[in-house]
């Protein structure tokens, strides 16, 4: 436990978090790439989910995307984007890291959007258009808010994604909170390790926190979060989203 | 391809070990899995408590846990067992909820029935609510597979990742041909794990070949 004690006394000490390759600009570094990278990937997937989940078509493309997705080794995807990057003259720069977890964050983004419309009742869904609602409103007004804790979930599975990622991709570029990691294992210095270690797995326990008194902020009143979810002895209701989306997680 | 000939022991060799060590975490995974879900099934309280824990250590990023294990089993860092415990508490943590799930999507009615008929607690529970809950636990066990074959990977990076090793020696020797060999052999070996579990699926579950209810992992699979 003595390694615990040293990596705690590292990270309390302030001189540790200043500078170039200090805690302050690692932490910062690893956020400005997750940001960027959940932020780009929103803006193609939320749009696209919304859009499939309103239509109904396009569904299983959805679930092909977020199954093949989830095989692909992602460590061998970034090594070889960055080699790649390389090859093509690029040198070590952010680009492949970014569209990797660009297309990492894509699946779960992709797939809360679309289940959250999904799930909204068909029932809903006709007294709005028998409301004289245009499709644009019935999307904006209807789907569109009675999505969010869903699509909120899956911004959630996002960002811990990205933010796991983030850490190793510190094996093939500079900056963020994997470097003290890369650097422990390579020196064989086990603090160091723990280090990173321990401030990465704050980082996530605390984004997921925020994330997860967003996803209860963004809840309509009256609407239990995950709505499609099945408890105790109630039977499955028939439904359209019998599909194979289901809400991310919702347990906070 | 020249470099898969010329290597094909090693990647075989490394294949298999990354079928062991993605294997016992699926498999210890699912086995512990299953009472913990029932549990949580049963008690409010229960699957507070435990969906709570195991939510925790699934935020947890992969290359942390592997580093903070030896601190708490007391092994050495490099000890593949880290990554075996780690993988199982993932595996458990994406389980957990597909169990749960999977034992609330059978019918009170049919309980209540069964213990009608005379069948006591554990009779009820092995020749009953297991099975009807058979088919939403395949559904989750194969979302849990596939993401532990493909995460395993990562560990290469603490030295025991199986073709992960093909990632990291690829990239110091700017290779890209060994990488997308391990790409490809670590999708084959996902495939190969799941078409197994459909296949016992089939064996086990005859009834369940209709669509079933998808799993709550679905969206979740963790890639590092």
């Amino acid at each position: 436990m003595n390694f615990f004690v040293d990596a705690f006394a590292f990270i309390l000490d302030p001189a540790n978090w200043a500078g170039d390759a200090g805690i302050g600009a690692r932490l910062a570094r690893h956020l400005a790439l997750t940001g960027v990278s959940v932020l780009l990937a929103a803006v193609v997937a939320v749009p696209l989910g919304l859009l499939i989940g309103h239509t109904g078509r396009g569904r299983a493309a959805v679930i092909g995307i977020t199954g093949a997705a989830r095989a692909l080794p992602t460590f061998g995807v970034l090594i070889l984007f960055v080699l790649l990057g390389i090859q093509f003259g690029q040198g070590l720069s952010e680009g492949p890291v970014i569209a990797v977890l660009v297309i990492l964050a894509i699946p779960p983004l992709l797939a809360g959007a679309y289940a959250g419309v999904e799930a909204v009742d068909d029932v809903t869904v006709d007294a709005a258009r028998a409301q004289g609602m245009t499709e644009w409103q019935l999307l904006t007004r209807v789907e569109l808010p009675l999505a969010l804790p869903l699509l909120a979930g899956g911004l959630r599975s996002a960002t811990l994604q990205v933010v796991a990622t983030a850490t190793i991709a510190a094996y093939v570029a500079q900056g963020g909170l994997g470097r003290y990691f890369i650097e422990g294992i390579q020196t064989r210095d086990y603090v160091r390790a723990v280090i990173g270690a321990i401030l990465v797995a704050l980082l996530a326990l605390l984004l997921d926190g925020i994330l997860a008194v967003v996803q209860r902020l963004v809840t309509p009143r009256g609407v239990s979060r995950g709505a499609t979810r099945t408890t105790g002895t109630t039977a499955r209701r028939p439904s359209r989203s019998s599909g194979a989306t289901r809400a991310p997680v919702t347990e906070g | 391809m020249s470099w898969l000939w010329a290597n094909l022991d090693l990647v075989l060799r490394l294949t298999a070990e990354h079928a062991v060590l993605a294997g016992i975490p699926i498999v210890v995974g699912f086995a512990a899995s299953l009472p913990l879900g029932w549990l949580a099934s049963r008690s409010r309280v229960a699957r507070g408590i435990l969906l709570t824990a195991f939510n925790v250590v699934y935020t947890i990023p992969a290359l942390a846990l592997f580093v903070v294990l030896p601190g708490v089993l007391g092994t050495r860092i490099l000890d593949p067992l880290n990554v075996v415990v780690a993988l199982t508490l993932y595996a458990m943590a994406m389980m957990l909820r597909g169990a749960v799930d999977a034992f609330g999507s059978v019918s009170g009615d049919v309980l209540a029935s069964a213990t009608a008929q005379g069948f006591s607690g554990a009779g009820r529970f092995w020749t009953v609510q297991l099975p009807l809950a058979g088919p939403v636990l395949l559904a989750n066990l194969r979302v849990v597979s596939v993401s532990t074959v493909s995460l395993l990977s990562v560990a290469a990076l603490v030295g025991s990742g199986g073709l992960g090793y093909l990632f990291t020696n690829g990239y110091q020797r700017y290779f890209v041909d060994e990488i997308v060999i391990g790409i490809v052999f670590t999708v084959l070996l996902a495939l190969v794990f799941d078409a197994i579990l459909v296949l016992a699926g089939r064996v086990l579950l005859p009834w369940s070949r209709r669509r079933t209810a998808t799993p709550r992992a679905v969206v979740e699979g963790r890639a590092a």
